[in-house]
């Protein structure tokens, strides 16, 4: 424990354990624990959304069952996900699997509950006018349900993301690699004198707290990117309540 | 798969297990709700106040609770002060928000039509404004409590008590012992539900007019 207020030498020794050229090579350097991060992070958010954005508009689109799917995944959200990484560890050991299962569960919820919302919320009288037109099915959901419901689409799968990001440290806990490793090593050397664990795993938080911020700034532009143009202007929800947490 | 001789034979460890989890639940919500609705007050008051108090809170909420928990070390060690403090920033960013959301969902006729009728703001804002602000808030609350619930179980990492000590002490680091692994899901799941219900309940009393619609 750093005796009194943080002091100067604590920055140093910050400074000196990062800039350890050891720490940037090797199965246990940074770049390898950033890449195991991504690769969980990117994996889940990718599986995540291959099976909520399709359930998510196909229930928006058909205005049937949503209610249901939405409270059964609010009751799955009261399961923290170290509690289920550990479960599922425990059910299936050494087993990568186990991770990316506990991720795609964490990131469900807000994309399937954004995407169906988005679709419900498209104005009733700009999908009389498609329908007026003649647009018919899929046509609709690929020409106007789909494009007016893009920003809440893509604010469900961006707070998914950010959540997997933030979340992907608990692999370390049972032995994945992956930027939470730095904490958990450092926790586990202890915190006397401040040439211990202390660097490692204040850099494993900071390092992990920078991804998800990254992330959020990212695909905050992404959504901008895909959002039409004709949409764009529109002032997006000014205060949203995040609506689960980063367990 | 359970092993209820087991439970029989730790219900003082699960018990107190159950204890910790609630306190280190309630502490935090508590702490949060003292100080959020007051700067959520400012934040109204003084709109310029408003944006630089959401975006700080935004990128306060980005922070994993991993990394969270260990930030405080330096300060305060390997504490429950430390869970507490941590897991205060959480629910203080939820609870600032919907005490933001919660004033301004008030319709502005009712707030013009209290001041019409002689209200001093600040006998507007205790008897008008925030009894309004009720649902909203509330529903903050729900969500701060039900995700604390959760995080608590992260405290692990730095020892503190809880439903998740039940889970990776007593199961997981013990070869993957089962029986505390499913009742420690299976209380954090009650806890959630449970708690869930009883703040719906307590917005049903403390909005009565709200009742029959």
């Amino acid at each position: 424990m750093v005796q009194g207020p943080l002091r100067v030498d604590f920055l140093t020794v910050l400074a000196d354990w990062i800039s350890d050229p050891a720490r940037w090579t090797g199965a246990t350097g940074i770049p390898n624990r950033l890449l195991q991060h991504l690769g969980y992070s990117v994996g889940a958010t990718l599986i995540a959304a291959a099976i909520a954005l399709p359930l998510g508009i196909w229930l928006g689109h058909t205005g049937r069952y949503g209610n249901l799917a939405i409270q059964i995944t609010n009751v799955g959200r009261a399961v923290p996900t170290l509690v289920l990484i550990l479960l599922l560890f425990a059910l299936w050991p050494f087993n990568v699997a186990v991770i990316f299962a506990a991720l795609v569960a964490l990131a469900v919820p807000p994309i399937l509950a954004n995407a169906y919302v988005g679709i419900r919320q498209v104005d009733p009288e700009v999908r009389d006018a498609a329908l007026g037109m003649g647009m018919r099915g899929t046509q609709l959901l690929r020409e106007i349900e789909i494009p007016v419901a893009i920003p809440l689409i893509m604010s469900g799968v961006r707070t998914s993301a950010v959540q997997i990001v933030a979340t992907a440290g608990l692999a370390a806990f049972v032995g994945f690699g992956g930027l939470g490793r730095l904490v958990i090593d450092g926790v586990a050397k202890g915190f006397r004198g401040t040439a211990r664990g202390l660097p490692e795993v204040v850099w494993g938080a900071v390092l992990i707290a920078a991804l998800a911020v990254l992330t959020e700034l990212l695909l905050a532009r992404v959504q901008r990117a895909v959002t039409p143009r004709g949409l764009r202007r529109q002032a997006t929800p000014a205060s949203e309540i995040p609506s689960a947490s980063t367990t | 798969m359970i092993d209820w001789a087991w439970i029989g034979r730790h219900t003082d460890d699960i018990w107190s297990a159950t204890r910790e989890h609630l306190v280190l639940t309630a502490l935090p919500v508590l702490l949060g709700l003292i100080l959020a609705v007051p700067l959520g007050i400012l934040a109204t008051r003084t709109p310029r106040l408003a944006t630089p108090v959401l975006a700080v809170s935004g990128v306060l909420y980005t922070i994993p609770a991993l990394a969270m928990f260990v930030f405080m070390i330096p300060f305060t060690g390997l504490t429950v002060t430390s869970a507490v403090i941590a897991l205060t920033i959480y629910t203080l960013i939820v609870l600032v928000r919907a005490t933001i959301d919660g004033l301004a969902s008030v319709p502005r006729d009712v707030r013009e039509a209290a001041e019409a009728m002689g209200y001093r703001p600040a006998a507007r804002l205790l008897r008008v404004e925030l009894p309004l602000a009720l649902p909203v808030l509330i529903a903050g609350i729900r969500i701060a409590t039900v995700s604390t619930i959760g995080l608590v179980a992260i405290g692990v990492i730095i020892n503190v008590g809880g439903l998740g000590r039940l889970v990776y002490s007593l199961g997981f680091q013990r070869n993957f012992f089962m029986t505390p692994i499913w009742t420690g899901l299976a209380l954090i799941v009650a806890l959630s539900v449970v708690a869930d219900l009883a703040l719906i309940a307590v917005e049903r009393r403390l909005t009565p007019w709200s009742r029959g619609r």
